[in-house]
């Protein structure tokens, strides 16, 4: 029964998910797991995101593709999977009329091993809401009633589709640190958002997901370090592209032009940045507006959607 | 794990927050409770004016189906249509779903309350008529009760195949007109199937909600014989069947989108 222990808690291979419409949301994606690991979905809107955690979830049967979590497949073998399981959808679902006390003690009737709900209220900070109806919560509180629910049962998995989405900065935080709990707990997390910032920061790995497809995968820094740092200046006056050095020479590997501003792109950032200015010490001319940064996941996600824009 | 949830302890908590909910919802409870309660009696100078006797039935006998018709179709039928659309709606039935709750389960419990007061209102509007319209005690009571319990499985599972076409809360008013007034016509709850021409009556016999208020006012008056009741059952049954599985088929747990 227990053969999950040194397996890949979720595993995904080829997974597809094509809608009643003919739409395909997701395009054949393939990723696992390990127990214990936060694993960031990052991509913009529409990149397919909720569309394959629903199918973790188990809401929905992949239109092709196989997914495993603890072993089972979480639609057909739903009883198998659920009591181990914690879900936070992206808009929480609860009836509006129901205090947020009564939400929670219903929803630990149907929780296998439920904590008492006053805790998991007390561990997200609603507390001293409990008789407040849902309907009055703030948006950012009912995200966290709804966190609350995905941890009644102590879950091995939990699913968390754009946790901090609505929350104020400190509220984001207060659910990062919950998240790094869980996982040094030994939870397995897996969470989507469009927040790089929230990737970076709590991810283990993550995969870059864009039109349906995952378009890098690996740690922050791995997925970083496939990008190239940025280098963008204003030509000074009077000067043109041909007057730099030659830009192979610098080490850069890719250049635009747009009106006077130049942006280069280079694997070797301190051999291009040193190469332009002392050309620019030589010349005797100012390098306006200059901006020199290395990768990051930032760039390597703008790179990422520009890229593949360009393709379609 | 300490405690491991059972169907029973799933259903019932998932039960307890919807009667919450039910006593919440003032509209819900007037077209729930109200106006099945008020109905009957509006009708009652209309059966007043007909020719009851002359078709083998008393007042009374036309009334206590008529009351238990309404409360079926008003109290189950119509404000459990609302329930599911609603629930849908605001995801509740989707984030249901995620949880260790089985289909089934989800769509019993959020009944259960409306279903239970539909059963309660029934039996209290049978002994208001027994008292205030002379209805002798039933015949056949097994009879009876059995038409009332298919007739709230029955309604209930044909509400949750009608929310499946209901897209908000207040077009449910509309989707639920071609049940509710088919039935009062045709299934012999505002008039009795003895009273249209008998073959015409024999093809109303065949209406989800007929073979319901037959059970009743035949168990009440004992004039259903053997094979009449049996087919009454086997008419019931096979209308419940046909909408659970209509409901397994083109039940919606989301809104579309």
């Amino acid at each position: 029964m227990n053969t999950d222990e040194h397996e890949h808690v979720i595993e995904v291979t080829g997974l597809r998910r094509v809608y009643g419409g003919g739409f395909e949301a997701v395009r054949g994606i393939s990723f696992a797991v390990d127990r214990g690991e936060v694993f960031a979905l990052l991509g913009t809107n529409g990149a397919g995101k909720t569309s394959t955690v629903e199918l973790l979830e188990g809401l929905a049967p992949p239109s092709d593709g196989r997914i495993r979590v603890l072993g089972h497949d979480p639609y057909t073998e739903r009883a198998a999977v659920r009591p181990r399981t914690g879900v936070m959808l992206q808009e929480g679902g609860f009836p509006s009329e129901l205090t947020v006390d009564e939400t929670a003690r219903m929803w630990a009737g149907c929780v296998s091993g439920a904590r008492p709900p006053l805790e998991v209220l007390e561990l997200v900070g609603l507390a001293r809401r409990t008789g407040v109806r849902v309907k009055q919560l703030s948006g950012g509180e009912r995200r966290r009633l709804d966190l609350a629910l995905a941890l009644l049962g102590d879950p091995e998995v939990l699913f968390l589709d754009e946790p901090t989405t609505g929350l104020d900065a400190e509220g984001r935080r207060d659910t990062w640190e919950l998240v790094r709990t869980l996982r040094d707990r030994g939870t397995t997390v897996l969470l989507t958002t469009h927040y790089l910032e929230e990737a970076e920061d709590l991810a283990d790995r993550l995969a870059i997901l864009h039109e349906g497809r995952i378009a890098a995968t690996g740690t922050p820094a791995e997925v970083t370090a496939a990008q190239p740092a940025r280098i963008s200046f204003e030509l000074p006056e009077g000067y043109f592209v041909g007057d730099l050095p030659p830009l192979g020479e610098l080490g850069v590997s890719g250049h635009e032009i747009d009106g006077n501003v130049v942006r280069l792109r280079t694997r070797e950032l301190q051999r291009t940045a040193t190469g332009l200015l002392v050309w620019a010490e030589r010349a005797g001319v100012e390098l306006r507006r200059l901006d020199v940064r290395s990768a990051s996941l930032e760039e390597a996600f703008l790179g990422i959607a520009a890229r593949e824009e360009v393709a379609v | 794990m300490s405690t491991v949830t059972t169907p029973a302890s799933r259903l019932g908590a998932l039960a307890r927050a919807e009667f919450t909910l039910l006593g919440r919802s003032k509209a819900t409870l007037v077209a729930a409770v109200l106006v099945p309660l008020a109905l009957p009696f509006s009708l009652r100078s209309v059966v007043d004016d007909m020719d009851v006797e002359e078709a083998g039935l008393s007042v009374g006998l036309v009334l206590l189906p008529a009351a238990v018709g309404f409360a079926l179709l008003f109290g189950v039928y119509g404000a459990l249509v609302a329930i599911y659309t609603s629930r849908r709606e605001e995801l509740v039935l989707k984030r249901l779903r995620t949880g260790e709750l089985r289909d089934v389960e989800i769509l019993c419990g959020t009944a259960l309350p409306i279903g239970a007061t539909g059963l309660t209102q029934s039996l209290v509007l049978v002994a208001a008529s027994t008292v205030l319209l002379d209805v002798p005690a039933p015949h056949a009571p097994h009879l009876a009760a059995l038409g009332l319990l298919l007739g709230l499985v029955l309604c209930a599972a044909l509400a949750a195949v009608t929310a499946a076409v209901t897209r908000t809360v207040e077009s449910a008013q509309v989707t639920t007109l071609p049940f509710v007034i088919i039935s009062m016509v045709l299934s012999g709850v505002a008039v009795p199937l003895e009273m249209l021409p008998d073959t015409f009556a024999s093809v109303c016999e065949l209406l989800p909600l007929s073979p319901v208020i037959t059970l009743v006012r035949g168990g009440w008056a004992g004039t259903l014989s053997a094979y009449e009741a049996l087919g009454a059952i086997g008419t019931a049954v096979a209308w419940t069947v046909l909408a659970v599985f209509a409901v397994q088929r083109w039940f919606r747990w989301e809104p579309r989108r």
